[in-house]
């Protein structure tokens, strides 16, 4: 089957999406006819089965979505949504600062740089909920967790911060940055639970 | 041995609670490379912003910066002061620190290891090793590595930016001609860089081995950049950028961000001229939004005639 993922592409880690996208789909069999690409504009939304928004900053991505009239596309945007870091940020219903304005779709509080400033930042082996194979390396920058979720969210990991991944449906949340490493298992789930 | 030890530090087991405990997590690792060029990786499509104080900083993320750069003088006011340009001001960092979210960079001299350690210790998320500042040291540069917090420095050419790298930085900025309003200089940079990122191709390895000797950079890493067809890790532009126009040209080149220094708070309308570089940037290839920004900005800051400069006030010649 061929899969269409769109990759939000107004700031921060595009290109490593689409590579880590492009890794999966490959490792999983798919057809040529898939494909990753970015998206900017909500006409390209139109063509993907799923949408990642990668890491960046979410003020900044917050602010260009609005621009760029992609809000209500991306709220009404039938397919699954893959969400790093800002991201995750940007993808839940309540935001502990008033810059961002969330889209909304997994229901859920964040609070943004839970673990500090850059030099806090870190990697570490995370065990995450039914991932076959052992601990995921994760590693975060600056950092949002989640405090608070609502019934329908799945928590697939936390740290004594708070909950770092979490499932809705064919959502996926994470706070941390699978693109940054070579594993993939994580973004094979996410196509799993898409089911086309 | 020093740096042994500093990695040593740099690994935590996780705070000794019971929750840690159950949780059944691993060792955290700080300040890695993969951490570094992460960060960096997180800045790209993005612009960067010379503050001063807290309410420029403010304006900057209102208008839609991924970080600010807080430095004592915009570029264009270090020309006019003259003297020795240093590192701000720690309070008037903290200042910047506390009224903003998003990432706050700092200045150092070229090789100040001490203002670099103090940046770390106040919380600064990248720290500039700059040519803008008067350099502490005329030889070498900061070894990079030993720091957890990660670098940018700027370079003129392939072999420059390939030896800051090499000394662990973790994002490159072409140089430019800070403070001048003059994009050219930022023009050519950016041009040596990726022209001579283009001409790798078709080079076999011992064509590259000795290209890398010509250039003055580490082998391994001219091997690198000819694999990937681009910089290991983040290049931006600085150094003249001063209208939406100049930004979007640079992202043409090749940038994967700006850094705007004077050009913003130098301008007639700061607030409006950051907002449309933001809009510049995101949308470079799209010349119908450029012109839809750049409509009644006002005046963008004076320029300088970068051939007109004596040799000591040319910046870009500190550090190589």
């Amino acid at each position: 089957m061929d899969v269409r993922i769109g990759v939000l592409a107004l700031q921060g880690n595009v290109s490593e999406h689409i590579g880590a996208f492009e890794r999966a789909l490959a490792g999983m069999g798919h057809t040529d006819q898939s494909s990753v690409f970015p998206v900017k504009r909500p006409a390209d939304l139109e063509r993907c089965d799923a949408l990642a928004i990668p890491g960046g900053e979410s003020t900044t991505i917050s602010r260009l979505i609005d621009k760029n009239q992609l809000d209500e596309p991306i709220r009404r945007f039938p397919g699954g949504i893959f969400a790093t870091c800002a991201g995750m940020v940007l993808i839940a219903t309540r935001v502990d600062d008033p810059k961002v304005r969330p889209l909304g779709l997994i229901d859920m509080t964040i609070d943004r740089n839970a673990f500090g400033r850059q030099k806090e930042s870190f990697e570490t082996d995370l065990p995450v909920k039914g991932l076959l194979g052992g601990p995921f390396h994760a590693i975060f920058i600056r950092a949002p967790v989640a405090t608070q979720t609502g019934l329908g969210v799945t928590v697939l990991s936390r740290l004594p911060q708070g909950i770092v991944a979490v499932e809705q449906g064919r959502h996926m949340a994470l706070a941390f940055h699978p693109e940054l490493g070579g594993d993939t298992r994580l973004h094979e789930r996410f196509l799993k639970n898409l089911k086309i | 041995m020093v740096k042994r030890q500093r990695e040593k530090q740099r690994v935590r087991k996780q705070p000794g609670s019971r929750e840690a405990r159950r949780l059944n997590l691993g060792d955290l690792r700080f300040g890695t490379e993969l951490l570094k060029r992460g960060f960096a990786s997180m800045q790209k499509g993005g612009v960067i912003m010379d503050v001063v104080n807290a309410e420029q900083a403010m304006i900057a993320e209102e208008a839609g910066a991924v970080a600010v750069m807080s430095l004592e003088r915009v570029p264009s006011d270090i020309r006019k002061a003259g003297g020795v340009a240093r590192m701000a001001d720690p309070e008037r960092v903290l200042e910047i620190i506390d009224a903003v979210s998003i990432p706050v960079m700092g200045k150092v001299r070229i090789g100040h290891i001490v203002e670099a350690q103090v940046l770390e210790v106040l919380g600064v998320d990248m720290i500039d090793e700059s040519e803008v500042l008067t350099p502490a040291d005329e030889q070498y540069h900061i070894d990079k590595r030993l720091f957890t917090v990660p670098f940018v420095c700027g370079a003129r050419d392939l072999g420059e930016a390939l030896r800051r790298i090499h000394e662990g930085a973790a994002m490159v900025r072409t140089k430019g001609e800070a403070g001048t309003g003059n994009v050219v200089e930022a023009v050519r940079h950016m041009r040596a860089i990726m022209g001579s990122i283009r001409g790798l191709k078709g080079m076999d390895r011992p064509e590259l081995t000795d290209y890398a000797r010509e250039i003055e950079a580490p082998a391994e890493l001219v091997i690198e950049c000819a694999e990937r067809g681009r910089l290991p890790v983040v290049n931006f532009s600085a150094g003249g950028i001063a209208t939406p126009s100049d930004a979007a040209l640079m992202m043409q080149l090749g940038a994967d961000g700006v850094f705007v220094g004077s050009g913003i708070f130098k301008s007639s309308n700061p607030p409006r001229m950051a907002k449309a570089i933001v809009e510049a940037v995101n949308n470079f290839d799209d010349p119908k939004v450029i012109a839809k920004v750049s409509k009644g900005l006002g005046e963008a800051m004076p320029g300088l005639d970068v051939h007109k400069l004596s040799e000591d006030e040319v910046l870009q010649y500190r550090g190589r």
